[in-house]
């Protein structure tokens, strides 16, 4: 579903930040991606919804290839994935539920069906009582929530998360993390970035490290995959 | 749709003076170019008018044998671009003199005036050169005293004419493109102040677009209500004319719209250049 085949990507200013890489993810899996700081994670997600462009090497996502993609061709890869960030990026002159509604008249959803569907996304993460309430009424954790549903809203193939909880107390953290893990149980792959080795340590989902541009660990190359973690340098 | 419209009114109300000003900037580009073109207008109304009226007189000697006139009206009428030719004699000269300058009725006296040809040429013959070539050829005839044909005043409205058009164009075109980069830029600060937004809608799959339509519809909408202005200062500026300078005609129907509509295009533009480089960036 997605698969990196001897990636680089080289900066017009910075230079190297991903140096032959390659894994796949299929359908309905779980993967954390780690490293420090700089190491590339958040340059492979952007390569993943094709924010970016390899320099050289081939990245398939959902069948298609970002050399081949054509401009007006990435909206339509974009309505497969979900995507949620660190910082929520949410409107913050409309509601919760106007947050939701946007992403799918952005879609061109049938106008009808969206309350309904906004309604159902909103109780799937939690918060049905919230739709109301505007980003500044609502803690992190329920903020993050919020750009989870949104990121739903089209049944995405796969969740891309970078550093979800980044801005989250342990409590939302946990909290976050149940609800990525109740959508993967549903069937949706997730892709997430972080830094935060309790919970790669607390779950046995795959890890891929990441360290200054090159994967140094994938949990799902060593044989015996029940092997604990390496010491990571984060 | 209903979302576009909702754009739309929310760009007014965001930044009410940038819309403000690039509305304006395009009812004054509409409007100069408005005011040549009127006058451009009412001149060539008046010069197809008057040029009705363009007709060549070639005045006959004294004495000269009839036959050899009749033989020329037979001539000069086959050239191709005469309509009609009138022999006009002395006496015919002389009452029609009297009508028309009644005043001077007493001034005339028959053997004062000459007998004549009076030659009508067909439309789309009566510009100042191919009523030169034609008077010219009737020169020719020996017996031909004299011919005249108001070459003056046909050639100055013809320059005025021209001249009118022709500067309108260039102001219009410069005042049009004043206002393209006026209205790019005020819709770029609005593009600004939302790139939030444009690249949340590009997250969550929206295509470019979707993402420039409510621009390009707010462009459009500033376009056409500056078009309106223009026309309705140049409404305002003809019916001054009207009345206290000469009796001047407005844009029918048509043109009126034309002028609206390329207000609204004047618009368009500048929104597509702005949303175009920004889609471009990012
Ligand atoms: N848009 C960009 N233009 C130029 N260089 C960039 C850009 N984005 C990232 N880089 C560079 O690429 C390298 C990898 O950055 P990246 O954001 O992928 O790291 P990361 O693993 O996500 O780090 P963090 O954990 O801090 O988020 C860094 O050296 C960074 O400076
Ligand atoms: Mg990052």
């Amino acid at each position: 579903m997605i698969r990196f085949t001897h990636v680089t990507k080289e900066y017009p200013r910075t230079g190297i930040a991903l140096n032959d890489v390659s894994f796949r993810i299929g359908k309905g899996e779980f993967a954390f991606l780690t490293g420090p700081s700089g190491a590339g994670k958040s340059t492979i997600l952007k390569l993943v919804f094709m924010e970016e462009k390899p320099t050289s090497g081939d990245v398939r996502v959902s069948g298609m290839h970002a050399s081949e993609i054509k401009r007006h061709e990435i909206p339509l890869l974009r309505r497969r994935l979900g995507i949620v960030f660190q910082d929520f990026r949410l409107l913050e002159d409309r509601t919760a539920a106007e947050n939701v509604a946007f992403a799918l008249e952005v879609t061109g959803a049938p106008r009808d069906t969206i309350p309904s569907r906004v309604s159902r996304l909103l109780t799937q993460v939690g918060l049905a009582s919230k739709g109301t309430s505007y980003p500044r009424e609502l803690s992190g954790g329920e903020q993050q929530r919020v750009a989870i549903a949104r990121a739903l809203v089209n049944d995405p193939m796969v969740l891309i998360a970078d550093e979800p909880t980044g801005n989250l107390d342990d409590r939302a953290t946990r909290g976050i993390f149940q609800l990525l893990r109740d959508i993967n149980a549903a069937g949706t792959a997730v892709l997430m970035a972080t830094h935060n080795l309790d919970l790669v340590r607390r779950s046995d989902y795959r890890v891929i490290e990441v360290n200054r541009g090159q994967i140094v660990f994938d949990s799902a190359d060593s044989a015996d995959a029940a092997e604990p973690l390496p010491p990571t340098s984060a | 749709m209903r979302l576009t419209v909702r754009e739309v009114i929310l760009g007014l109300r965001r930044a009410p003076l940038l819309s403000a000003l690039s509305i304006l900037t395009i009812a004054f580009s509409l409007f100069a170019f408005g005011l040549f073109g009127l006058v451009a207008l009412n001149v060539s109304r008046t010069l197809r008018t008057i040029e009705e009226r363009v007709e060549i007189r070639a005045f006959i000697a004294d004495g000269t044998p009839v036959e050899a006139v009749s033989a020329a009206v037979g001539d000069i009428a086959a050239f191709p671009e005469v309509a009609r030719v009138d022999m006009i004699s002395p006496e015919q000269a002389l009452a029609r003199a009297r009508k028309e300058l009644a005043e001077f009725n007493d001034v005339f006296d028959a053997d004062v005036l000459p007998a004549s040809l009076e030659i009508r040429l067909k439309p789309g013959y009566r510009d100042p050169k191919t009523v030169q070539a034609v008077a010219a050829r009737i020169r020719t005839y020996t017996f031909v005293d004299d011919v005249r044909y108001g070459e003056d005043w046909v050639r100055k409205l013809y320059n005025i004419r021209n001249v009118a058009g022709a500067t309108g164009l260039v102001l219009g075109i410069a005042f049009a493109a004043v206002a393209v980069i006026i209205i790019g830029s005020t819709i770029r600060m609005t593009v600004l102040a939302r790139a939030k937004e444009i690249s949340i809608m590009r997250l969550v799959g929206a295509t470019d677009g979707f993402v420039r339509r409510p621009f390009l519809i707010d462009g459009f909408v500033k376009g056409v209500v500056g078009g309106v202005l223009a026309l309705l200062l140049a409404w305002l500026a003809h019916s001054l004319m009207d009345r206290y300078l000469i009796q001047t005609t407005f844009f029918d129907r048509s043109m009126a719209i034309v002028g609206v509509v390329s207000g609204g295009f004047i618009g368009l533009l500048g929104s597509a250049v702005s949303v175009g480089r920004h889609l471009h960036e990012v």
